[in-house]
This record gives C-alpha cells, structure tokens and sequence, in this order.
C-alpha cells in the first residue's frame, strides 16, 4: 500500500488530497492563507481526518506552490548574491543583470565579478581560468556578507569543470555559503541560464525557511514520511533539493493541474481545459506530459530558458463578470468572493456560474435567485463561454485530427456542451482537485542539454551517452530505476558548424522510488 | 538625417526578425549589445542614403557565427571595433559612417553599438532587404563590389585582414576563420565609397524595421490584427494560416537545412504548406505549387502576437501565419537571381514574383 498527500498551493486556493495508490481517498479545498505553511497544515490535517487514515501510514507528502514565484514576482524575501561570470575576455559587452528590472536589481543588492576562462563551443578554452580571480572575488563576497554565491561560465552545459573549481574556491573563502552553478540549472543561452541561477540564489534563505517550515508542519501533525516538492515539468525533488533549487517551483501549478487530468482520466494525449474562478489555463498533454513552451519565460520581468509548460491562460472562470449589452464573458472576475458576490449565493453581480445554474445546467446555490434572467440572454452568455473554450482549445491542438479533451478544476461547470474538435469529451471524478493529484502522482526527473561533435561519434551514439547521462541524473534525484523512461529527445544540428555539432536534449522520467535512501 | 535613441531599438529588433525570414540571429543579444553601448552616450544619427558624400568612406559591420553560440559566448563588446579600425587602418582613410549589410535578424543591432562608440552615424540602408546565409549574397556583389579588404576580430583581441579574389573565397575563409574564432566573430567587410552605397545597396532598409516592429507594437496596444499590421507596413501577402507540423533538420555542410509542414486552418484546411529552410525560409509550397521562392521573403508569424518565428524555434504546435514578401528590385534581376534565386540553392524552377501569384 502506498498513502501520499498532495497539495497544490495557489493564488487563490489551497487543495489537498490522499490518495491509496491510484485512488484519491480524500480531497479538500481551502484558501490559501497569508501565512502559507498553515493553509497546509489546516487541509492536510482535513484530509486525514475525512479518511481516518493512520500518520505512520503516510509514505510521502507532495507539495506544489507558487511561493517562490510569488517572492520574485513581489520582490519580497530576497536576499543579496554575489554573481562570478567565467568567461572574460569575452562576454564583457553584457555583464550580469543586464536587462533586469530595475526595481529587482535593487530588492537583490548584488554584486557581480568577471574573471578569464570558458569554454569554446568545441571545448577549447577561451582563455586561462586564474584562481586568484576567484579568490579575489569570494574575497569581496566574504566582506560583504553575502552569502549566496550564483556562478556561471560560457559554454559550461558543455563543460561544468570550471563552475565547479570556482565553486571550490569560493567554498574555501566564503562562510556558510550557498552555491549556484549555472549548468546544474539551464540550457545553452548564457544569459537566461545565469538569470536562472541568480533568481534560485536569491531565494535560498527563504528556501531553508519555507522547507523548515514545512516539515515542522509535517512533523507537527506526526507524518513521519520524505516531504517533496513539484517543479515546472511535473516531476518532483526532495525538499532538500528544493533548498538548493528553489527556482525549479516556479510554474508547477498549471503542471500539476495538467498531469492530474492525465491521471484521472487515464489518457495521455489530450488538451486539458482547466478551468478556476478567474481564468482558465489551457494545455496539450503529450506521452502524459504537458507540451512545453519553446520560447524564453519571463520570470517577474527576468529572461530565463526555463522548461515551462505551454499553457494559453484566457480570462474565464466561475467568478468571471458577463455582460449582456458588451456580449463579453471576463477577463473581470469576483474570484474567491464567488459565494458572496454572485446572484446564486444572494449577491448582485452577474457571474458565469449564475448562467449556467440560469440555465439548468448545474445546482450551486439558490437557483431560484437567476431565474428571471432572459433566456435569450443565458443563450447568448453560455455561447460565448463556449466559444472561448473552444478557441483555446483549437489554438493548443497541434492537429485538425479531433482529440480528447479534459475538463478539470472547480469552474469546470462552465463547459456544458461538447467542444468543437474533442473526439471525445472527458470530466474525471476528482476533477476540482486535478492540482492536487498532480502533486500527489509525480514523477521524478533527469535532463541532459549538451552539445556533441558528430564527426568522433555517431548520431545514434551521441543521443545513448546522453540518455545515459540524463537518466542517471533522474536516479540521483530519487527515481526508481527500473521505472525510467525517456520522455523527450530533441537534436537540433547548429547552424554554421562544421563536424556536424549538435545539440541534444534528453529528459527522462521515472517513479519515485519510495524507499529515497 | 534623424536620431536614433535606445528606445527606438525595441521597434528595430521586432521590425528586424520579420525581415530576419527566420534566420539572421535573433536579434535579442544584438538589441542588448546596442543598447549598452547607447547608454549614456548622445544619440546615433541615421543618414539618409541621399546625405551621403560621393567620396566618403563607408564601412558595414557586422557579426558572423552560429546563432546558438552568439547567445552563448556573448562578444566583450571590443571586436567589432577592433574590426572597423583596422580595417580604416589598412585602407589609410577616414571612416565616415557604418551600415548594416543584412538588416534582418541580430545583424541590424550590431552598426549601432559601433556608431555609439565610435561617434559614427548610421547609412539607412543594407545590402540584402532581408537576412541570406552567405556572405557574397549582397546586392553589392550585383554591382562587382567585392567584399574584401575584410576585417575579422575575436573576443580575445585577434584580428585578421583578408583579401580575395572573389565573394565566394571570402565565404570560405570567413569562415574557417570564425570557427576557429569560436563560431562567432565580429566583422567589417564590403567598404564602399558614398557613391557605391547609393547606387548598390537597398535604401531605407532601416527605417523599414523600425516601421514594422512600431506596427506590430501598435496592433498590440490597439488591439489590431498584428499580421495584418506586418503586411501592411511590408507591403507582404497572407500566404497561408495554420499549426506547425512535423520539422525535419539536418546539418549540411555547415549550414541548418529543413523543411517545415504547416496544416492549413480556416480557409487553408486540409492542405499542408512545405516550407524548406537553409538557415532562412527558402521556399513555400502547397504541394508542387510554388507560393513563394527566394530572394522573395517567406516569414513566419505566430498568429497571434504577431511576432516572427526563427526556424530553430520553429515546433510543432505552433499556430503561425506565413507572409510572402517582395524583395528587392535589384535581386530580381538576371545577376540578383544568379546569386540568390531558387537555382543557386538547387531547385529547378524559376524565380516568380510573390505578387504575380498572389495578386
């Protein structure tokens, strides 16, 4: 038997569930409190009591939550970094934190030091790598009493050598440090990959705090099991891990929702509609995994070439504002005051939840209080929900070929007919906590991004040293072996190289194993 | 004559990528290194090609490399300086301006950063109205100007000037050079006198960008069709609507080739566009109908931003509409066509205008 909790922390709502293997045993949906660690104590406590289900007999507990983002995005909890580019003489044109939002710069207070080394692309140096550099500047670092340390060398996917030995010297001079090295955290394209491993350094302390937090919650309520965290791919780490990655959260929560439906609907290649009180997020399932998004994520105004899900959010959901005179459905939304503001619940706003009970597609509330509405106007109002979903959805689909679509989260009341283009049209049970059976079900993860020379190797040998590679990478983060798969293979040759370069991406999936020693 | 300030560098990357006909770098990194050598320095000042004097020495600058190691190894910022003087040095004459020489994709950016550094102005102008994957493929080559005397520098400080018998040689020097460079290098190549600029090269290139990346920005604020926008300000056709489907690359002889299947939407449903790329989108076409060949430009828009898709980026998924544009009247003649029609990368038709198929 296998008991996880799951919990998915959003802006506006905190969900929970345990599950039994493949079977949600509990759900629970709550608001996200100011303070979040209580949010998830109240509804994981609120779980296990709905079950009646033993702590000792929890096995692991998964937690999604936007609170680093949030950090970022609210320059809050920051704390300065002391960023050593490897790289000079080249590179010097654009030095660290250009093209950063000034009033993020300023929240981090950071320093930044470039020193001669790097890679060509084919692995020749750049120029000689002094340690006295370094020295130097985790000197500098040390004086200031900066503690988080991000650093970053030209071409280091290639070659992470020098990130390490700068890691090393830094480590020798700088008290209680905490590293970032660039290539541990993103692709090729220097600058995203070192915004990645300046936003992760700014979060480390909140991270120590948050992680202590949360498994002082855990404690408290007497679970004695390893404490996860989901990241923007839909897999998962160990919260020690999540101390020193903390940026890796950032975007889980349309995964989470993505790979629920997935679950819960038992199909793995659909778009999923997931629809909430403001918004709707709406996203391709490929081989159980959401499409990821291929253009460069801004973060709270920062470049970053992080893997995100490729997720068109429209402005719809429960608590959207319908207008009869404009035709328009959202982007205003009454959003968690729903039971309040809207007219099924006493209110006097106008609400997409008040159509669609007007129009005795769904019971929420006192139905009674939308019955005088015109029918003409419900006609209209549900056609133009309608209408929004399917545009989503016909914008996701990568063919004209029909595909199964899933409605999940707790708006999904709005969908209530069939979408255009849906060869079939499912809604799990469990569907208003998705979220949270994302989280519960995760995976785990390893990702390669290199690129390889054709000419001493085959295409074919290149693509198995980096599977290889990846795969063990998925191991070292709590995998189960036997379980692993490879889930994306992407070789893009490089333009203008001669020796046939190319650049091979591989990520690779597999079970938790859930005996993480 | 009129400014340029670093809030006009947005509009001119956006404008420079449509024109980039999915190549030519993204002009991201080029934006930045413009920008930070504007900063804090006076505006750089455009030059209408008119303004130019007959007898001035005019020298393109410009970065060579593969796109993917560009936003890797980003220059120190000294090359394309360490290019442009020496190669004034080795000519012993005073250099009057700089230009681009291919305005689409990261190539636009980078006569800016050197202007702002070197007090230059900027002709407003370039040799290809769009981005090409060789260097001999400038309209100057149509009029037998030769690319070299050529600079070359590299981040560390090494320079080289070449000279050749002809554009092709310079090619393949240039770069073997760069590779050894580390696959991006910065250079300043075809000097030209103020009457060859005027004469060979494609007028008003610059403001062009800057006019359809002001157009895209403004669909967004107004809420307008941005490809709407984009063939508006290009003078372009909506070839073609849909998601992208399969991408098949491969590597030859240095250069990225493919093709890229796009399944029709709307009135396009049911029939699949091929469009083959060589670093750029070559050709476009449904089934054995040619829609669009080069030196036309085939871009690639995401339907709805508006903003233009690089053939690296390029994924299935995608829903993107594709935009026949007129090139240049000066590759459309006999010598244009040699260099860069659909005969020179190795198809057996003949170049047809967009317009005629379209119009």
């Amino acid at each position: 038997m296998s008991l996880r909790i799951g919990v998915d922390v959003g802006g506006t709502n905190t969900d929970a569930v345990l599950m039994d293997n493949r079977r949600v045993v509990a759900k629970l949906k709550t608001p996200t409190t100011e303070n979040v660690t209580s949010g998830i104590t109240t509804a994981i406590r609120s779980v296990l009591d709905q079950s009646g289900a033993q702590t000792d007999a929890i096995d692991a507990v998964m937690i999604g939550t936007t609170h680093f983002t949030n950090a970022i995005v609210e320059r809050r909890h920051l704390q300065p970094v002391g960023i050593i580019r490897i790289g000079l003489p080249a590179t010097a044109a654009l030095p660290p934190l250009i093209d950063w939002p000034e009033d993020l710069v300023e929240a981090m207070e950071s320093s930044t030091y470039l020193v001669h080394g790097g890679y060509e692309f084919d692995g020749r140096k750049i120029s000689d790598f002094d340690p006295e550099e370094v020295r130097t500047a985790a000197r500098d670092i040390a004086a200031r009493g900066i503690r988080a340390v991000a650093i970053s060398c030209v071409f280091s996917p290639v070659n992470s050598d020098l990130e390490e030995q700068a890691a090393e010297i830094v480590a020798e001079i700088v008290p209680d440090v905490m590293i970032t090295k660039s290539n541990e955290i993103g692709r090729i394209g220097l600058l995203e990959r070192e915004n990645a491993a300046i936003l992760n350094s700014c979060l480390r302390d909140l991270a120590n705090r948050t992680m202590t937090a949360f498994e002082q919650s855990i404690a408290d309520l007497g679970i004695d099991a390893p404490l996860y965290l989901t990241q923007n791919d839909g897999t998962l780490m160990l919260a020690d891990y999540a101390r020193t990655f903390p940026v890796l959260t950032i975007a889980s929560g349309p995964t989470n929702s993505m790979r629920g439906a997935a679950f819960l609907s038992g199909l793995d290649n659909a778009v999923v509609v997931d629809i909430g009180g403001t918004t709707s997020d709406v996203g391709m399932l490929t081989h159980g995994f959401p499409r990821e998004a291929s253009v460069a994520v801004d973060v709270g105004g920062v470049r970053t070439n992080f893997r995100m899900p490729d997720v068109y959010s429209v402005g719809l959901g429960g608590g959207s504002l319908v207008d009869f005179d404009a035709n328009t459905v959202g982007p205003r939304s009454v959003g968690y005051r729903l039971t309040e503001q809207a007219r099924v619940f006493g209110g006097d706003t106008l609400t997409a939840t008040d159509i669609v009970v007007a129009a005795g597609k769904a019971e929420i509330g006192d139905a009674s209080l939308v019955a005088n509405i015109a029918p003409e106007g419900v006609a209209k109002a549900l056609g133009r929900i309608q209408e929004m979903v399917e545009t989503a959805v016909d914008r996701m689909k990568t063919s004209s070929e029909p595909v199964p679509v899933i409605v999940v989260g707790g708006g999904s009341v709005l969908v209530t007919r069939d979408v255009e283009g849906a060869s079939q049209m499912v809604k799990p049970d469990h569907y208003e906590a998705a979220n949270a059976v994302g989280a519960a079900i995760a995976q785990i993860s390893g990702e390669t991004d290199r690129v390889y020379s054709l000419e001493a190797m085959s295409r074919d040998e290149a693509i198995a040293d980096a599977k290889a590679e990846a795969t063990g990478r998925a191991v070292a983060a709590g995998a189960a072996p036997e379980t692993i798969q490879i889930v994306d293979v992407e070789d893009v040759p490089l333009a203008y190289l001669p020796g046939n370069a190319t650049r091979i991406r591989i990520k690779a999936v597999g079970d938790l194993a859930m005996d993480p020693s | 004559m009129r400014d340029i300030s670093i809030h006009d560098l947005d509009d001119i990357a956006m404008g420079a990528a449509v024109l980039g006909t999915g190549g030519g770098g993204d002009p991201y990194i080029g934006k930045l290194l413009a920008r930070s050598a504007m900063k804090d320095r006076p505006p750089v000042t455009l030059l209408d090609v008119e303004e130019l004097d007959d007898e001035a020495l005019v020298i393109p600058t410009a970065m060579m490399g593969a796109p993917t190691v560009m936003v890797e190894k980003i220059p120190s910022g000294d090359e394309v300086i360490t290019a442009i003087r020496s190669l004034g040095e080795y000519l012993g004459r005073e250099v009057v301006a700089t230009m681009p020489m291919e305005a689409g994709g990261v190539n636009s950016m980078i006569p800016f950063a050197v202007a702002a550094r070197e007090g230059l102005p900027v002709v407003d102008a370039d040799g290809m109205g769009r981005a090409f994957p060789e260097l001999q493929m400038v309209t100057p080559t149509i009029w037998g100007i030769g690319a070299t005397p050529m600079a070359i520098a590299d981040d560390k400080g090494n320079s080289a000037v070449l000279n050749t018998i002809s554009n092709h040689w310079t090619e393949t020097f240039a770069r073997s050079l760069t590779v050894d460079m580390g696959a991006s290098a910065l250079i300043a190549l075809f000097p030209m006198t103020g009457k060859q600029v005027k004469e060979a090269t494609i007028p008003g290139t610059l403001s062009l960008i800057q006019r359809i990346g002001s157009a895209i920005r403004e669909s967004h604020e107004e809420h307008t069709d941005p490809v709407e926008a984009v063939c508006e300000a290009t003078g372009g056709f909506a070839i073609w609507e849909g998601k992208v489907g399969d991408v098949a690359r491969r590597t030859v002889g240095g250069f990225a080739r493919g093709t890229a299947s796009i399944q029709g939407v709307g009135d396009y449903e049911g029939r699949t566009l091929e469009i083959d790329f060589q670093n750029e989108f070559l050709i476009a076409r449904d089934g054995d109908d040619v829609l669009v060949s080069t030196p036309d430009l085939i871009t690639v828009l995401d339907a709805e931003t508006g903003e233009p898709i690089t053939t690296e980026s390029l994924r299935y998924g995608f829903r993107v509409a594709v935009l026949g544009i007129p090139s240049d009247h000066r590759w459309r003649s006999e010598k244009g066509l040699e260099l860069v029609g659909p005969e020179y990368f190795g198809y057996d038709f003949a170049f047809s205008p967009v317009e005629r198929r379209m119009g």
